[in-house]
């Protein structure tokens, strides 16, 4: 897959996240990525926007960041004698909003509306956002200072959520070496037609998942919610994201149907941040979510 | 199997052996000698410790040293390996010192074995409606730990969960292996031999105090159901020993056989059923005087109704007898000489008072009313709590301290008789009982124990005189706590006589009664019953046996019906697929896939390989993909082409 061989030469050494985050694009849901500061999760929002010749704008969310500042507002034209709306940077096919737990919920919800509506109301008007609709949200791990974390309810809007971690030992040294990917990232030329990634969403939506596949789908779900380890089990949407995310998964290795592979490699990414853990009140740890895939019998 | 033996326990583990280890030698802490106990759970403190503190477990060489300590103790103490006490001491020991070695889940797998098997242990001990509640709920949180050893993901109530459905799932043969299991008697079947000490009750011979000390245990002596109306109180003797032989202080039996009673009686015939507790004795206890007794019991020639063997398990029995009725009028001389014998020179007031009554009234019935008389002296007192009396005791007691209780009474009477010339002598048993309404039955405690006398009068045989009666009427129509007077302690148990208290202890014994009925009274002979209305009659061990496994293989097929019926037909690729992985003998985790399964192959069975990947694709095809019909066939070409694994 170009795309991917392309963006594996900016970010090093994460081909498994890349490849997630792509996934994520595919299933035509949107991504989260969490992690420390500095460690490229604006420069993957970057080369998959690139590489996918999508329309791009970026958010960097501050506290004092307003809902008007996302969707955009209506100025009166002297000229026209009339109030002309000035689109903000929601509309745009990939979003990334940048540290988005850095901004208040309210700012937070006005994206998230969009993200789960695909337009938005403004001044009592409808307006629909360009198509496909991406959004690429990056956040710092929410013990940090000054962060809002997402409410669970926001945090069910996206796909997945992915970590990056840090790069390998090989990975920093070339890191090093070569110098930092953000101004590469911006270079990249694109591999993809506007045209041409609707029509890969709906092959991948198509791809073929048997009845005995959808019965571990199903066995998964109901496994988190009869278990005690987790404060509350996956909702259906939750289901559906992960048949959704295992397709993507599938048609990236390039499969005609969907393995329990697939959900196996995908089912971390689409699962941990709707779960919390029953004791803490943090989310469920990944050996948690390990311990729930071993625990449910391949149908 | 031996790697996933030699596993590290995870660390949420070794708090559920702990719980486990606790419920089952627990109740042994209630005969257990204290330094015994005091040592089990100093170990079971140190193994928690160890655990909280995260510390390793103590050096292998140590726990020998304590161990070889551990076992000199026991032999020390009990001076013999073999028996129950000395067995289960060990077994208690080496399951505290266990926790001290939770190394492996190997370990883990031996301590719940221990565990299990020390359930058992308590039954030797007791069979009470609480034991058996108690180790259900141990049964069932050392199947939860066994379950938690081998299924880490799961949550503590989960675990609770699972074993609780495995134990109800068992319940079914549990009641068919109750209901026909053969009860067998012998060595291999029964209780150890030394299960049957400490049981309380009357005893062979009488010295003063002995019955005063019965008296302070609440312990129900035998329960009596009556097929008619029930007696009056003041009718209700319960027989037990009859003490013929006096050295001065002590009351014996006396040996030797007697010929066959002759026992007249008029009027009616009581019926009624007992219940009697093991103590030890043969004695059945009847009332006067039984007329038909069960098959293996006879009377003694002295009214005793005598049990072949020792009474040393709970035994249920059916009794006529007569309450009117003569006994031996044309007793044998050398009888009653023998009931005339008193040790010579002691009690000399005693035995001048009775020679002048001798000389003065002369007829016999004058004597035993005048002595009645000299009972009913206000200045005798009914007690608890008599004073010590000296050698010549029925002096000091007639005609100073003029306190005491039955066995005083009793004896003084018939040393009276004696040394009047009237044949007489001490009965010992039980008076009166009292009633529980939730049930019916007449309970009859440890407390009811009493003495009286009898003596032999010319054409009337022997009379039953109850010089207590005379004393302290309340004690016959009322029992006890109503004879004694005011003021004097009481044991608890007896405290208790009124209100809703007795209405509890009621209701608690009648639930208790039941259970002994029911449960615990399934012997052999019910047994027997329940088959031959199943239309098994005659049915001995054998049969039994056949009838146990016919019942556990139909349940079993039940089981299996239930389940198949249940149950999806397996798709014909899935079937293939566990062929192959026979063939090959490869493990296959029920969460590992078949891709997953090639990797970890490639890494450790690389040989493999070849003959597992056509295999592995065409199961892949066969089960996921759209059209399946062609894939099935080249995946059973490909499972029928595998070799069979050489035998390794």
């Amino acid at each position: 897959m170009p795309v991917l061989n392309a963006a594996n030469q900016i970010i090093l050494g994460k081909e498994t996240e890349v490849r997630l985050a792509a996934t994520c694009l595919l299933a035509g849901g949107h991504l989260l990525i969490e992690d420390l500061p500095g460690l490229g999760k604006t420069t993957l929002a970057h080369t998959l926007a690139r590489l996918l010749g999508l329309h791009f704008s970026r958010i960097q969310f501050t506290a004092d960041l307003l809902p008007a500042d996302i969707t955009g507002v209506s100025i009166f034209d002297r000229e026209r004698s009339d109030f002309r709306f000035i689109q903000g940077p929601v509309f745009s096919q990939l979003v990334l909003a940048d540290e988005i737990n850095r901004a208040t919920p309210k700012t937070q919800s006005a994206l998230l509306e969009a993200m789960e509506e695909g337009q938005v109301s403004i001044e009592g008007e409808t307006r629909a956002l360009p198509s496909p609709f991406f959004v690429i949200a990056t956040q710092n791990p929410s013990h940090q200072i000054g962060t809002f974390p997402l409410p669970e309810s926001q945090l069910d809007r996206f796909l997945m959520r992915i970590e990056l971690g840090y790069p390998g030992r090989d990975a920093e040294r070339a890191l090093l070496t070569s110098g930092g990917r953000r101004t590469r990232a911006e270079q990249l030329d694109s591999l993809l037609t506007p045209e041409q990634l609707p029509q890969l969403q709906r092959e991948v939506a198509d791809l073929y998942a048997a009845p005995p596949l959808i019965d571990y789908v199903q066995a998964l779900v109901e496994a988190s919610r009869h278990t005690s380890v987790f404060r509350h089990g996956l909702s259906p949407r939750a289901g559906l994201a992960l048949l959704a995310a295992a397709r993507a998964w599938a048609w990236l290795a390039g499969r005609d149907m969907v393995l329990p592979d697939d959900v196996q490699a995908v089912f971390p990414s689409v699962a941990r941040h709707r779960l919390s853990s029953a004791q803490g009140g943090n989310q469920a740890s990944s050996t948690d979510i390990d311990s729930l895939l071993k625990r449910v019998a391949i149908p | 199997m031996s790697t996933a033996h030699q596993e590290n326990l995870a660390r949420d583990v070794p708090p559920w052996l702990f719980v486990s280890a606790l419920v089952t030698t627990l109740p042994h802490v209630t005969h257990l000698p204290l330094w015994l106990s005091v040592l089990s759970g100093t170990f079971f403190l140190w193994a928690t410790w160890l655990w909280r503190q995260d510390r390793r477990q103590p050096k292998r060489w140590l726990l020998l040293l304590l161990v070889v300590g551990c076992c000199v103790g026991i032999l020390s103490e009990f001076r013999s390996p073999f028996g129950r006490d000395p067995g289960v001491a060990m077994l208690v020991i080496f399951m505290a010192m266990k926790l001290l070695e939770m190394r492996s889940r190997r370990d883990a797998i031996v301590l719940l074995m221990l565990g299990y098997f020390l359930l058992l242990t308590h039954y030797f001990y007791s069979q009470s409606i609480f034991t058996g509640a108690w180790l259900l709920v141990a049964l069932w949180l050392v199947t939860a730990t066994l379950i938690r050893l081998h299924a880490t993901a799961m949550s503590a109530k989960e675990n609770m969960h699972y074993a609780g459905q495995l134990l109800l799932q068992s319940l079914p043969f549990m009641l068919v292996l109750y209901l026909l299991f053969p009860r067998i008697s012998g060595p291999l079947w029964g209780m150890p031999q030394d299960a049957y000490s400490g049981k309380t009750g009357l005893s062979d011979s009488m010295s003063p105090g002995s019955i005063a000390n019965l008296v302070q245990s609440g312990e129900i002596a035998f329960r009596v159901r009556f097929a008619g109306p029930v007696p009056q109180r003041h009718q209700l003797y319960w027989r037990g020993p009859v003490l013929e032989s006096f050295d001065g202080t002590t009351w014996r039996q006396s040996m030797g056989r007697r010929r066959a009673e002759t026992i007249q009686h008029t009027g009616d015939v009581t019926a009624y059923e007992t219940t009697l507790e093991a103590h030890n004795q043969r004695w059945l206890l009847a009332l006067d005087a039984p007329v038909s007794l069960p098959a293996d019991a006879a009377l003694d020639g002295r009214l005793s109704a005598l049990a072949q063997k020792m009474v040393n398990t709970r035994q249920n029995f059916r009794i006529s007898s007569a309450l009117n009725y003569q006994l031996n009028t044309d007793e044998s001389p050398g009888v009653l000489s023998h009931n005339l014998k008193l040790p010579p020179g002691n009690n000399p007031k005693t035995r001048a008072m009775a020679e002048e009554w001798r000389a003065t009234l002369g007829n016999p019935q004058a004597i035993v009313n005048q002595a009645l008389r000299w009972f009913s002296d206000p200045a005798f007192v009914y007690t608890l709590q008599p004073p010590l009396l000296g050698p010549n005791s029925i002096d000091d007691f007639l005609f100073q301290s003029k306190r005491g209780f039955c066995e005083h009474y009793a004896t003084a009477f018939v040393v009276l008789m004696r040394s009047a010339g009237i044949p007489a002598r001490v009965i010992g048993g039980y008076q009166g009982g009292e009633m529980n309404p939730r049930d019916g039955f007449l309970v009859v405690r440890q407390s009811e124990a009493h003495a009286w006398a009898e003596v032999w009068l010319e054409k009337r045989g022997w009379i039953r005189v109850d010089p207590t009666s005379v004393v302290a009427p309340d004690r016959i129509t009322n029992g006890i706590v109503e004879a004694l007077p005011s003021g004097e302690p009481l044991p608890i148990f007896m405290q208790m006589h009124g209100g809703w208290l007795r209405d509890m202890r009621h209701r608690w014994e009648a639930i208790n009664n039941t259970w002994n009925q029911q449960v615990l009274g399934y012997d052999a002979k019910r047994q027997l019953e329940l088959l031959s209305r199943l239309g098994l009659p005659e049915a001995d061990w054998r049969n039994l046996v056949i009838a146990l496994g016919i019942a556990c293989g139909a349940l079993l097929i039940l089981i299996m019906l239930w389940a198949l019926h249940n149950a999806k037909p397996e798709a014909p690729e899935i079937r293939l697929w566990r062929r192959a992985l026979r063939k090959t003998g490869v493990d296959c985790a029920p969460w590992e896939t078949p891709m997953a399964l090639v990797e970890r192959l490639q890494a450790k069975q690389p040989a493999l390989i070849p003959q597992m990947e056509p295999v592995v694709r065409h199961f892949l095809l066969a089960r996921y993909a759209p059209d399946n019909t062609e894939h099935l066939a080249a995946l059973r070409a490909a499972v029928a082409s595998l070799p069979r694994r050489r035998p390794d």
